[in-house]
């Protein structure tokens, strides 16, 4: 661990002896070892290969947290001051770690076999078998379709949220009224409002939006045909979640440089003039921070199409998500299901990271 | 505009595009207003009403339909029922209860991992193998785009044989997982904004660097910490995929109490409308008097 070019120089001079490092090492090896022995005791105790062991792992989980707080408490007894430094992380990160590596590890074994919550067999490995599945599941191939219609509808929420946000920056009165209020629906769980909209409001008999839609003179039918069932869950999704692109984007609105602003005016510049030359160009770099967050939300979209719609009508409607869900839920195809979900994990690792590389290399062209 | 006068011609005109403009203005913001305030005035209300005046679509309290506590009844919380014992209210009280022990406890515990990650992180140069600070910090970023799904399923067997299945210590493990990288995200904008010459008094001054971090960082970091709590408790209160999956009768939570009631058939509106409305109105409570933490959360990192 090298110190140099920290922000916060600090010098210091310990004296460490080698009993010391010594202590701090046998901890955590100590630890580390019962951590193993407990491990391998269970496994044999859980495969009948052995009589002594735990009802359940949990003691093998206090062992490692035991072993986590040895490893941490060695940092500072092994190295001094640094130590204290790498404390600062050192947790977080095993906490990451233990909670995503590992499962990670474990999803990618269980995607390759054919696992079945019903089956009594346990995990049984089936090499390709998942795969050629997925290849033939039309309705896996549709959901990733939704998706990119999902993640599409995500320029449309843009235009409103950037709108709502240079209206909030205008002049106005009771700003702070406006603000709060066009904050609310990022408050309420997507269960409540599939509930509040997708259930109530929009129910063809009794809900106040079917009747105003029946006294415009056509027949209210919101979850009827794929084209508006997709559209609505995109309107709801939309509804919860344009608050926050519009809060990233008036934040950023409000740290503009006034003076250059001004200078436009100045210059004559009508104000659609001033917004497009100045003021969007501005914008450029929350704005891309704003959309890519709002994309990262929304692949992971599930919440509202499992209580409203659960996919229907045939799939339409169908995030990624919400299809693992039922897999899991309805089928327990284990097995199948986590493929899916590590497929779609690789997929969106890949267009994510594309899309960034995209962002960084137009960012950097000069406008 | 060649001569400022008031009556002038030209300056009449400046005067009915200013008004116009203004008029715009604020039809935009009511328009917009209505849109995020009908399906609350519409839950809330519906929670008072009976059959007949769901069925004939009425409205506004007290003038087209008279408040009942029909709805509220079911969930055992009306001035009849309030001193009686009822199971159904002792049912909702252990999910919001459950709801709000996760949420706090879960965020609390990503604020205190994440701002020291993210301390450490605008502070100092760390290695760990080939990973420099960058590349550390996009690890814990990264988490972000981790879709839930594919956690799903390895928690579900992993908490089977931990015994955690069910539990609010699973999810609570879980929920700070999945702010941690938010809390950080915010956390290391903020640290960034304190200038490090603070640090260096306090180490002059015979402080540790743990000893500076909470004295002097912590208590200048305060706002930003509060913003990443309640970001996170909003984030934890509203999650409902892996709550459905890994609780059932202990720990479930109110967003799958409230989903769970839906699935029925023949959903009874007013208790639904009073389920929801008692679902949301913490959140909405805590919109309208911490609105100026909540944004200031989502405003760090969004401008540099």
């Amino acid at each position: 661990m090298s110190t140099e070019g920290d922000l916060l120089h600090t010098v210091t001079a310990d004296t460490i002896t080698d009993t010391r490092r010594r202590v701090g090492r046998a901890m955590v090896w100590g630890a580390g070892m019962l951590f193993c022995v407990m491990t391998a005791m269970q496994f044999m105790y859980d495969t009948d290969r052995s009589i002594v062991g735990f009802n359940t792992w949990r003691p093998v989980l206090f062992a490692y947290l035991l072993w986590a707080t040895a490893l941490c408490a060695a940092q500072v007894i092994v190295n001094g001051e640094k130590g204290k430094r790498t404390l600062f992380v050192l947790p977080a990160a095993l906490f990451v770690i233990s909670l995503v590596v590992f499962p990670l590890l474990f999803a990618l074994y269980v995607s390759f076999t054919d696992w079945n919550l019903a089956s009594l067999n346990g995990p049984q490995p089936n090499g390709w078998d998942n795969m050629r599945q997925m290849w033939g599941d039309a309705f896996y191939w549709n959901a990733l379709k939704n998706m990119v219609y999902y993640v599409l509808a995500v320029s449309v929420e843009y235009v409103i949220a950037f709108g709502l946000a240079l209206l909030l920056n205008a002049q106005i009165r009771a700003r702070k009224f406006f603000r709060v209020v066009f904050l609310l629906p990022l408050m309420l769980s997507p269960v409540a409002v599939s509930w509040m909209v997708g259930k109530s409001m929009l129910e063809v008999r009794f809900g106040p939006v079917s009747r105003l839609v029946r006294e415009l003179g056509f027949e209210p039918s919101f979850f009827g045909t794929p084209e508006m069932a997709r559209f609505m869950i995109m309107a709801m999704d939309a509804w919860t979640f344009i608050p926050f692109m519009m809060i990233m984007l008036l934040a950023g609105l409000q740290a503009l440089p006034r003076e250059v602003i001004e200078a436009s005016k100045v210059d004559g510049a009508t104000g659609w003039q001033s917004f497009k030359e100045v003021i969007f160009p501005l914008m450029l770099p929350v704005s891309v921070t704003a959309i890519v967050i709002r994309i990262i939300f929304k692949l992971k979209l599930a919440d509202i199409i499992i209580n409203v719609t659960s996919g229907g009508p045939g799939g339409a409607t169908d995030s990624v998500t919400s299809f693992i869900f039922r897999e899991y839920r309805d089928r327990s195809n284990v097995g199948y299901g986590t493929l899916l979900a590590m497929v779609y994990l690789v997929l969106i690792v890949i267009f994510i990271t594309a899309l960034l590389k995209l962002v960084s290399r137009w960012m950097e062209r000069p406008a | 505009m060649s001569a400022v006068f008031k009556d002038h011609e030209a300056d009449r005109k400046v005067q009915v595009k200013w008004w116009t403009s203004r008029i715009a203005i604020y039809a935009a913001l009511i328009t917009w207003a209505v849109i995020c305030l009908f399906p609350i005035f519409w839950t809330i209300t519906t929670s008072f009403k009976l059959a007949p005046d769901v069925m004939r679509g009425n409205m506004i309290p007290w003038w087209d339909f008279t408040p009942k506590w029909k709805g509220w009844e079911s969930l055992g919380l009306s001035p009849r029922l309030i001193g009686e014992v009822s199971t159904v209210r002792e049912e909702f009280l252990k999910r919001f209860w459950n709801s709000a022990i996760v949420a706090v406890s879960a965020s609390m515990l990503a604020v205190i991992l994440g701002s020291l990650a993210a301390y450490g992180l605008s502070r100092f140069n760390y290695r760990f193998g080939f990973m420099r600070n960058s590349d550390i910090s996009f690890f814990f970023l990264s988490q972000m785009i981790l879709p839930p799904v594919v956690l799903a399923l390895p928690f579900l067997v992993l908490y089977k044989s931990l015994d955690l299945l069910d539990s609010r210590i699973g999810l609570i493990l879980l929920y700070t997982l999945m702010v941690l990288p938010i809390v950080i995200w915010i956390m290391r904008d903020q640290f960034q904004g304190i200038p490090v010459e603070l640090e260096e008094a306090a180490l002059v001054d015979g402080l540790g660097i743990w000893g500076a971090f909470v004295q002097i960082v912590l208590p200048i970091a305060l706002p930003g910490m509060v913003a990443a709590f309640i970001l996170s408790l909003v984030l934890c209160w509203n999650e409902y995929f892996f709550a459905a999956l890994l609780t059932s009768t202990d720990a479930k939570t109110l967003p799958v109490m409230v989903a769970s009631q839906t699935g029925s058939q023949g959903i009874n509106w007013w208790s639904m409308a009073a389920l929801s409305s008692a679902a949301i109105l913490p959140l909405v409570v805590v919109a309208i008097f911490l609105e100026k933490y909540i944004i200031k959360g989502m405003a760090a990192g969004a401008v540099k």
